[in-house]
């Protein structure tokens, strides 16, 4: 029965993009962290999506390939009072582009509304189909 | 194939076919954010048109859409699970705006379609109800 793939697609697709949520909530989260567990300064974090084709239809559904993380330099910030400062009084910040961020915010929950829409289209579809007849 | 199957075959065709366009607008959705993810749809017409052929010259409906073979040069086909043929494979959607990273997926044609789909769908459901319906008051008579 095809509509239930609609509910599997849709549903790839929304934890796709609830991890693409988390990895902004991290990024937003840690925009001031200097020292991560690592020693280093937090390095912002993107996903990687990954279309998988069905072998046995042609639709497509979504994962999460790989987190990577960004390797862009951070600011560097004086402040020569910070226990993190350089010799020259200077701190690397995190890498994290809040606005950049917050766009990835908004692009990621419209796709995930996006997602749950088709996803309650095709139960209605799905429900009807149930009442043929009568 | 018999008379009760022939005259519920066409909309039954109608809505697997429908059920197949509805996954593909959903893989398009899905996929929205995808790097290089190509958009496709099926032509409703050209798909619709090999599922009937293939659903009428079965002679029962347990092989319905499977290949027929006329001759002993011809190789089996394989009946896929209910979906239509390669006749019908998806076509990729035509890219009106390009975005940097690849993608085909344009919103806007995407659930535009999943909506139509979906109202066409329901119409042919409720041509079948109808279809039943007519039927029934057929074989209770005046009663």
């Amino acid at each position: 029965m095809s509509l239930f793939n609609v509910f599997k697609i849709s549903g790839s697709a929304m934890s796709a993009q609830s991890m693409r949520l988390n990895t902004v909530a991290s990024n937003l989260a840690n925009a001031d962290s200097v020292v991560s567990s690592d020693g280093k300064p937090y390095q912002s974090k993107q996903v990687v999506f990954k279309a998988v084709q069905d072998a046995a239809n042609q639709s497509s559904t979504v994962e999460v390939d790989r987190v990577i993380e960004d390797t862009k330099p951070g600011k560097m910030v004086y402040d020569p009072k910070h226990p993190m400062a350089n010799a020259d009084g200077y701190i690397t910040m995190p890498n994290v582009n809040v606005t950049e961020e917050m766009v990835n915010m908004i692009s990621a929950s419209r796709a995930y509304q996006n997602n749950v829409e088709t996803m309650n289209a095709a139960k209605t579809m799905l429900l009807k189909t149930l009442n043929i007849g009568q | 194939m018999n008379k009760l199957d022939a005259a519920l075959n066409f909309h039954q065709t109608a809505l697997r076919v429908r059920n197949q366009r509805q996954e593909l607008l959903a893989s398009n959705i899905a996929n929205a954010d995808t790097p290089q993810y190509k958009a496709r749809d099926i032509d409703f017409k050209s798909a619709m048109q090999s599922a009937l052929q293939q659903t009428t010259t079965g002679n029962t409906t347990a092989n319905a859409g499977a290949m027929q073979q006329t001759n002993a040069g011809h190789m089996t086909g394989q009946a896929s699970n209910g979906y239509v043929g390669s006749n019908s494979d998806p076509l990729f959607r035509s890219v009106v705006q390009g975005s940097v990273d690849g993608n085909t997926v344009d919103m806007d044609v995407e659930r535009n379609a999943y909506v139509d789909n979906g109202i066409r769908y329901e119409a042919s459901l409720t041509m079948i109800g109808g279809q039943i319906k007519k039927m029934l008051s057929a074989i209770n008579g005046q009663q």
